[in-house]
C-alpha cells in the first residue's frame, strides 16, 4: 500500500501513522448528554467493510494529517486530503 | 465412529475405503432452539457444548463459507493461559484445562502438545514485569516459572544471548502452554456436535435478522429463513458488519493480522518462544516448519492480507533472537481479519435486542480461548446468565468504565 501524500507525492507505507476513524468528533462537553456522546465517540465504531475514513500522519515525511479514503476489503485508495481543510 | 487403534487397524487393512464423513453436511430446517452464526472454532465450541451439557438438541452453526474456513485455519496455533488481569486469568486458565481433556473429550486427535510458552525478557524492568505477572498466574493456580539466562540457554540455545541492544536476562515460562493443530480443532468439535445432533449448514450467509414484537427471531440466509428462540454470533473478524444488520454499533474494529511460515528445517524451536523487545512469536511444527508472527499491520482492513512493512517488521525481530532464522527461506505468509475491541478483551455477552446474544472481539487471541469460549457461550445462551469465568466480558463495560485492558493502551484497538 502507498499512500499519495498531498506535498510530497506518493510515498511508502512505512512512513505513516495510524490513528483511526476520521469521523469520530469530539462532543460538545457542555451537552446535557455529554456523557453517552463521549462514550460513543471513543469506543463505539461503524467498522465498515468498504469505504472508509481513516487519519493517518505523515510521520517520516511532512508530518501532516492526512483523511485518506480506502476500501478496507482491497486497499484501494481512492482520496488523500490534508484533515485541517476537511475539517474546515 | 468411534476412532481408536483398532478402527484405524481395522480400516487400514480395508485399503481405508469405508471411513464414514466426520460430520453430516445437514440442510437447514425450518426452526431450531439456538442458531450459532458462524462455523469457526468458537461457534462449533458453543454448538457442541449446547449440546453435551445443556441437552439442547435442536442446534444450528450456519456458516457463509465452509466451516473452518476463517481464523481457526488461519492462526498461529498458540494456547497459553499467562495473563494478568483478574478479568482475563480463570477465564484462559479454565480454556487451558479444556484444551487437556480436549482429545479424550471430542475423541479426536487435535495434536495438543504442551511443550511450553517462554516469554523473554531483556532488561531488569522487564523482568520485575514478568515477575509480577508470573505471580498473578499463581496466584490464580496458573503455573509460571522465572528462568534466568543460563536456564533459558539449556532450553534455546540457537538464541541470540550475545546481542548488545537487547541482551536475553531470562524469561517467563509457562510449561503447560503450547500448540494445538489448528484445522483439527473446527474438525474435532465439528464432528462431536454432528454426532450429537447438531445442524452443520455449510454455504449458508446471513443477510439479515427477523423481528417480531421487539425480539430476534431467526435469521434470513441464502438458503431462506431460519428461525429459533436464540441467536449467538461467534464471527469474530466480521462481527461489526453482522451487528450492523441489527442496528449495533459495537466497541470493534477489524484489523489485519499476518502470520508466516518457513520452510521445514530439523527441530530447531523447543516451545513457543516470544521476542519481549519487541512483538515476535515463534514456533516450529511437527512438520518442521517456523511458524511465526507479530504486530496487526495497524490499519482497518477486511482484505485477509497485508503489507511488506508488516513482513519486514517481523521478520527483522526474528533475526534479532535467532539469527540463524536468516538463512531460512519464507514459504507462505497469509493473514486474518480481527475484532479488536476498544480494550483488547473479548466480549460474552446479552445484546440490547433480546433472542440475539453477541460472542466477539477477539482481537489476536481468539484461538487459545476456543474451547472456554464455547463453553461460557454456551452456558449464557442456555441459562441467560453469564458463566463465573467470563462475567468481566460485558458489553457494557465500555460505557461503565469496567474495561480489561491487559496492554493499558486506552481505547487505540491497533495497538493492543
Amino acid at each position: 500500500m502507498r499512500i499519495q501524500c498531498p506535498f510530497c507525492g506518493e510515498r511508502d507505507l512505512s512512513e505513516f501513522a495510524y490513528l483511526g476513524d476520521a469521523n469520530a468528533r469530539r462532543p460538545d462537553p457542555n451537552a446535557p448528554d455529554a456523557q453517552s456522546q463521549f462514550f460513543a465517540a471513543v469506543y463505539l465504531r461503524d467498522n465498515p467493510a468498504g469505504v472508509h475514513h481513516a487519519l493517518w500522519y505523515h510521520a517520516s515525511g511532512c508530518r501532516s494529517w492526512l483523511r485518506v479514503t480506502r476500501d478496507t476489503r482491497t486497499h484501494e485508495i481512492f482520496a488523500v486530503e490534508l484533515a485541517k481543510r476537511v475539517e474546515g | 465412529m468411534r476412532y481408536s487403534i483398532f478402527s484405524l487397524i481395522g480400516q487400514a487393512l480395508r485399503g481405508h475405503r469405508d471411513w464414514a464423513p466426520a460430520w453430516r453436511d445437514a440442510q437447514p430446517q425450518r426452526a431450531y432452539d439456538v442458531i450459532v452464526i458462524g462455523g469457526g472454532g468458537h461457534g462449533l465450541a458453543t454448538a457442541y457444548y449446547l449440546a453435551k451439557v445443556h441437552g439442547i438438541a435442536r442446534v444450528a452453526v450456519v456458516e457463509k463459507g465452509w466451516i473452518g474456513s476463517g481464523n481457526v485455519g488461519r492462526n498461529t496455533t498458540i494456547i497459553r493461559s499467562n495473563y494478568l488481569l483478574p478479568g482475563n486469568i480463570p477465564f484462559y486458565e479454565f480454556s487451558m484445562k479444556l484444551w487437556e481433556g480436549l482429545e479424550q473429550d471430542l475423541n479426536y486427535n487435535a495434536m495438543v502438545s504442551q511443550r511450553g510458552v517462554l516469554n523473554l525478557f531483556h532488561s531488569d524492568a522487564q523482568r520485575d514485569a514478568y515477575v509480577r505477572r508470573g505471580n498473578a498466574m499463581r496466584l490464580h493456580g496458573v503455573d509460571a516459572e522465572l528462568l534466568d539466562a543460563a536456564a533459558v540457554h539449556r532450553m534455546a540455545p540457537l538464541l541470540d544471548f550475545e546481542n548488545a541492544r537487547f541482551p536475553i536476562k531470562g524469561g517467563l515460562l509457562q510449561r503447560r502452554g503450547g500448540t494445538v493443530r489448528h484445522d483439527a480443532v473446527a474438525w474435532g468439535y465439528a464432528r462431536a456436535a454432528s454426532s450429537l445432533g447438531v445442524d452443520i449448514i455449510q454455504n449458508c450467509e446471513v443477510t439479515g435478522f427477523i423481528r417480531q414484537a421487539g425480539r430476534i427471531t431467526g435469521v434470513e440466509t441464502t438458503r431462506g429463513e431460519i428461525r429459533a428462540a436464540k441467536i449467538g454470533m461467534a464471527v469474530a473478524g466480521n462481527t461489526s458488519r453482522l451487528a450492523q444488520m441489527a442496528d449495533l454499533r459495537l466497541p470493534i474494529e477489524t484489523h489485519v493480522l499476518q502470520a508466516f511460515v518457513s520452510e521445514s528445517i530439523k527441530p530447531l524451536i523447543p516451545g513457543v518462544v516470544t521476542f519481549g523487545a519487541g512483538h515476535f512469536y515463534i514456533s516450529q511444527s511437527d512438520k518442521g516448519g517456523l511458524v511465526f508472527g507479530g504486530d496487526l499491520d495497524g490499519y482497518n482492513s477486511y482484505a485477509q492480507r497485508g503489507n511488506m512493512p508488516t513482513m519486514e517488521d517481523v521478520c527483522t525481530e526474528g533475526i534479532a533472537i535467532i539469527p540463524a532464522m536468516g538463512r531460512v527461506r519464507m514459504l507462505r505468509s497469509w493473514a486474518g481479519v480481527m475484532d479488536m475491541s476498544m480494550d483488547g478483551s473479548p466480549i460474552i455477552d446479552r445484546t440490547p435486542h433480546a433472542g440475539l446474544y453477541l460472542n466477539g472481539g477477539w482481537c489476536y487471541g481468539g484461538f487459545k480461548a476456543t474451547p472456554a469460549s464455547g463453553w461460557c457461550f454456551a452456558h449464557l445462551l442456555a441459562r441467560d446468565e453469564p458463566h463465573e469465568v467470563a462475567r468481566a466480558y460485558r458489553l457494557d463495560r465500555f460505557a461503565t468504565g469496567h474495561l480489561i485492558d491487559e496492554k493499558g493502551q486506552g481505547a487505540q484497538p491497533n495497538l493492543h
